[in-house]
């Protein structure tokens, strides 16, 4: 059933690799990794991924979760989720964690920066809107918090708020009290999270591995 | 005027040294005087001539060696001071350089009056002055710089010193055995010997000229982080040489043995550190009724940790790092805020101490010490030393490279070998050599000291102007804000969740499991009551909260809120926008809004500076103290009023805009007196009683009133709050420099007691 055999199929590989960048030895074993993950069958659901155990005690698994089934990740102009997701976009999502190259120029840098920190804002920014409202803020600042009890839940408004008014003065500086500010937009948040080395922090090193070097990783 | 009279003082104190030491070096003028006063009375049992009652006696003996370690601190600290009053030279020069020039100073001095100098004895150097160091390093060391860079450091550490080690050991034995230079009594082993114990990078020198250059600090935890843990396979070199040159010959089971001893020494100094640390992480658990001993468990908790190490001649210097990590989380989280003061400073004032006097006296035993100069070893040792660096370092990054994700540049790896400086550790463990085993130690001695008087004098002074020539990234002073936090642990949760979806047990799950574990078990032992449930983003919110207030106290409010809690936007900017509901009362135009809005802030400003100033002079409760939960109680119930008086009135919002938005000026223009006789603003306002028509209105206003109240509760009541409007409007009126130093002047007066806490809150409620 389906296309991907159990043997690697070259060509859809390679057409593979080209789209996202990683190597074919890299592309088989997150293959394997899907196949057991979605019981042999051709697409992952949701309720294949919560099955995973480790998981279970990750404040933020049902965002990541959503970030997988979710359309802007791998679609250009993609808007809302989907139930189901097929090894390609699978492979997109994870390409996101590749770490940068050792030789890239300037804006192959910045376009690597770009693509990671929108990821990061696709997942806040849950109703699409193309800003992070206070709301969505504040529910990203719970989750993060979410098993520390009730102590957490005031602190987090509290936090969440004193983030956000952080943002707008930085952003857009002195305010009238009448005026409303809207949310993070995209290149505020780029802004804010300058400090941090995006390109570097947000990767695997499982993916990173060269092909040179034997993967001794063996995917249980 | 003030550096004249400096030296002249110093050059007293020096002078004193002279004549104590030639005092001290003559005990027969003491011992003679005890002694006549001893012979007295067993000569003549029963009659004894009276001698007149000594007013008046000069007895140095008995306080010799105090004293002259005093003198000697003394000193040190004198010549700390005296550099940083003479502006210029202290940017040229590093500190490191001056002090050895003192040293090499006062060491001339004493050798002119005729007195043998003192040397740096090792026992001092290794049980005094080295430990306050490294404690200081290791309490404060970044852990997760450290951890992210652990590979890359151990590598540099472990085989860059063992390569340094054999190259100078091996080409300075193929040196000696050259004909005409009369070496060929040095033989390998020492040679050996010799190699190891100058190639290890050594952390006095680093941190002294390094915390100068405010380099990045990738970098600095790079080359920092090598010195301590080189320590390791010195200690081991240094005794597997040592113990076999008399022999004559290594044999592979020694050598294999060594390698043993090797992991014996180092995880075995680390896991005497860590009992300890936790043992002092478990003893500040109870200290809560005892907070003025705190300090004392963390400092002599460290030193037995170095101790028990050297008892078993395990790396003492890794106890003392492995000590100070583990227990700085937990100790943190229980001591109070004014020991975490005291242990920080006191930390900082005795490795400043320790390190000046190591340097003078560096230069002082130089002076001292028995030299045997020989143009072709010292030569070659120091070429060899940076000859081995060099290739080590760019070897070695190398092979790094090819496993780390943030390469190293070419720049960095210059920065690496150029920092790679020799101090007094070499210099005390060279001294510690038998000379009867090693005949040929005064000439390491000499050859030692010059490297260090090499790599100290010329890198040191060369590194800051190659640092900024080569354009290398300094140190970012940017603090970190809550957005970065907030993201860092969301990034960690985030990159642990995908390492589980890939399967792949990696880097950051076991990082995340030990993060769980400690969380679970560990802290529950080792943090007392509710702290230890605090999750790490609250517990830096609190912290950035706390050190707010500490700045907003200091500053006397009047200078700008740092940039986390920014003055320019307030919560009203962000709050999503409350549905209108329907209007039966007619709305406020903007302008008279904004005129009430001043007005309950000035009162409200008023009334609180009013209430402060009653407690200027009684301290209540200090806020940084034990009454953190207060402190939280009592900024919930201001939180649960705000709420209330924002409910009260729909359009009428008590945080109200800082003097310099452009409200004020609309405010200031708008404001003449008889802006305020409007009758309709009374009626259209559903709960705040303000009667605008007389200024001089006496009719207190019922929210201020309320607000008020429940902040005085332990203060007195204030009755009557009269509302003089127009006064302030008029002072308004000026511009706004004028206002500024009126409004730090009612800040200053004010009182930084419980009240503090009202500013603190996210909404910045006054300006």
């Amino acid at each position: 059933m389906g296309s991907f055999q159990s043997l690697p199929d070259d060509h859809q590989y390679r057409t593979l690799s080209q789209k996202t960048g990683f190597s074919l030895e890299q592309i088989a074993i997150l293959h394997n990794r899907f196949k057991q993950l979605s019981q042999n069958e051709e697409t992952l659901r949701r309720d294949d991924l919560k099955t995973i155990q480790d998981l279970e005690s990750n404040p933020i698994r049902y965002q990541i979760i959503e970030a997988f089934f979710d359309r802007r990740n791998f679609q250009k102009d993609g808007v809302g989720s989907v139930e189901e997701i097929g090894f390609e976009e699978f492979l997109t999502v994870m390409s996101y964690f590749r770490a940068p190259a050792h030789r890239i120029t300037e804006e192959q840098k910045e376009e690597m920066r770009r693509a990671k920190l929108r990821f990061l804002f696709n997942m806040h920014d849950t109703d699409n809107d193309g800003t992070i409202t206070l709301e969505e803020y504040r529910h990203v600042v719970e989750e993060l918090l979410s098993r520390s009890g009730a102590l957490g839940r005031e602190t987090a408004k509290g936090i969440a708020d004193a983030a956000m008014l952080e943002v707008a003065s930085i952003s857009v500086g002195p305010m009238a009290p009448d005026e409303f500010y809207e949310g993070i937009t995209f290149e505020q948040f780029l802004k804010i999270l300058k400090g941090i080395e995006i390109e570097t922090r947000m990767h695997i090193r499982f993916l990173n591995m060269d092909t040179t070097v034997l993967c001794k990783q063996h995917c249980v | 005027m003030e550096l004249k009279m400096f030296i002249l003082v110093l050059g007293l104190l020096v002078g004193s040294l002279m004549p104590l030491g030639g005092a001290a070096s003559s005990p027969d003028t003491g011992t003679g005087h005890g002694g006549s006063h001893g012979n007295k009375n067993p000569g003549n049992g029963t009659t004894y001539s009276k001698k007149p009652f000594p007013v008046l006696s000069f007895d140095y003996e008995h306080v010799r060696l105090p004293f002259e370690i005093s003198l000697w601190v003394l000193l040190a600290s004198l010549m700390k001071l005296g550099f940083h009053l003479i502006p210029r030279v202290s940017s040229i020069v590093p500190e490191s350089c001056l002090l050895i020039v003192v040293g090499l100073l006062v060491g001339g001095l004493i050798k002119m009056v005729g007195e043998d100098p003192p040397v740096l004895e090792s026992k001092i150097f290794f049980f005094y002055l080295l430990p306050p160091i490294i404690l200081d390093a290791g309490y404060f060391m970044p852990i997760r710089q450290f951890t992210e860079n652990l590979g890359t450091i151990l590598m540099f550490a472990v085989v860059g010193t063992l390569w340094n080690s054999f190259f100078v050991g091996g080409l300075l034995y193929g040196v000696c055995q050259l004909e005409g230079h009369k070496l060929a009594y040095v033989d390998l082993l020492s040679c050996l010997l010799f190699g190891s114990i100058i190639s290890a990078v050594d952390p006095v020198a680093v941190l002294a000229v390094f915390e100068e250059i405010h380099i990045n600090e990738l970098l600095h935890i790079l080359v920092f982080g090598e010195s301590l843990l080189n320590d390791a396979v010195t200690v081991v070199l240094y005794h597997l040489f040592e113990e076999y040159s008399s022999v004559g010959s290594i044999t592979f089971m020694d050598v294999f043995l060594g390698i043993v001893c090797f992991l014996v020494v180092s995880l075995g100094g680390i896991v005497v550190g860590a009992i300890y640390g936790i043992l002092a992480a478990f003893t500040s658990r109870f200290t809560s009724h005892t907070r003025v001993i705190e300090p004392l468990f963390v400092f002599v908790y460290s030193y037995m940790a170095y101790l028990s190490a050297e008892v078993f001649h395990l790396s003492g210097i890794m106890a003392l790092i492995a000590c100070g990590a583990v227990m700085r989380p937990y100790v943190e989280a229980n001591i109070s805020h004014k020991s975490h003061t005291t242990i920080k400073y006191f930390l900082k004032m005795w490795s400043s101490v320790s390190d000046t006097l190591i340097f003078i006296f560096l230069g002082v035993s130089t002076v001292a010490g028995p030299h045997q100069w020989n143009w072709t070893f010292v030569v070659a040792t120091v070429i060899f030393c940076l000859v081995a660096r060099v290739l080590g370092v760019v070897g070695l990054t190398f092979v790094i490279n090819k496993f780390r994700i943030v390469k190293l540049t070419s720049k960095d790896q210059f920065i690496i070998a150029y920092g790679g400086l020799r101090g007094a550790i070499a210099f005390s463990l060279v001294y510690l050599l038998n000379p009867k085993h090693f005949p040929m130690r005064n000439m390491f001695l000499t050859a030692i000291i010059t490297v260090i008087f090499f790599t100290v004098f010329v890198q040191g002074m060369t590194i800051r102007p190659l640092v900024d020539l080569l354009a290398v990234k300094k140190k970012q002073e940017t603090k970190r804000s809550i957005n970065e936090e907030i993201h860092t642990q969301f990034l960690d949760h985030l990159l642990t969740g995908i390492e589980d979806i890939c399967g792949h047990y990696g880097h950051h799950h076991w990082k995340d499991k030990l993060n769980r574990f400690n969380k679970k078990y560990v802290k529950k032992c080792l943090i007392a009551g509710e702290r230890s449930k605090e999750p790490q983003l609250i517990a830096f919110y609190h912290k950035m909260e706390m050190k707010q207030a500490i700045e907003l106290v200091e500053s006397g409010g009047g200078a700008k809120l740092p940039s986390a809690l920014p003055s320019t936007v307030s919560m009203q900017n962000i709050q999503p926008k409350k549905p209108s509901q329907d209007r039966a009362l007619p709305q406020l135009s903007k302008a008279r809004e904004e005129e009430i809005r001043k007005i309950l802030r000035t009162n409200l400003q008023r009334t609180r500076q009013r209430l402060r100033s009653y407690n200027r002079h009684t301290l209540i409760a200090d806020p940084y103290e034990d009454g953190w939960n207060e402190m939280l109680l009592k900024r919930k119930k201001m939180k649960e009023l705000e709420k209330k008086i924002s409910q009260m009135n729909n359009y009428l919002t008590v945080p109200a805009p800082p003097p310099d938005s452009p409200t004020i000026t609309r405010a200031r223009l708008a404001s003449d007196p008889q802006a305020w006789g409007l009758k309709s603003v009374t009626e259209s306002i559903p709960t705040i009683k303000v009667d605008l028509a007389s200024p001089q209105s006496p009719e207190s206003v019922n929210v201020v009133d309320e607000f008020s109240k429940k902040g005085s509760q332990p203060k007195e009541e204030e009755g009557g709050l009269t509302m003089k409007v127009p006064s302030p409007a008029k002072q308004r009126k000026d511009k706004t420099p004028d206002e500024e130093p009126q409004q730090r002047l009612m800040r200053c007066l004010s009182d930084p007691g419980p009240a503090a806490e009202e500013e603190d809150e996210d909404e910045p409620f006054l300006p």
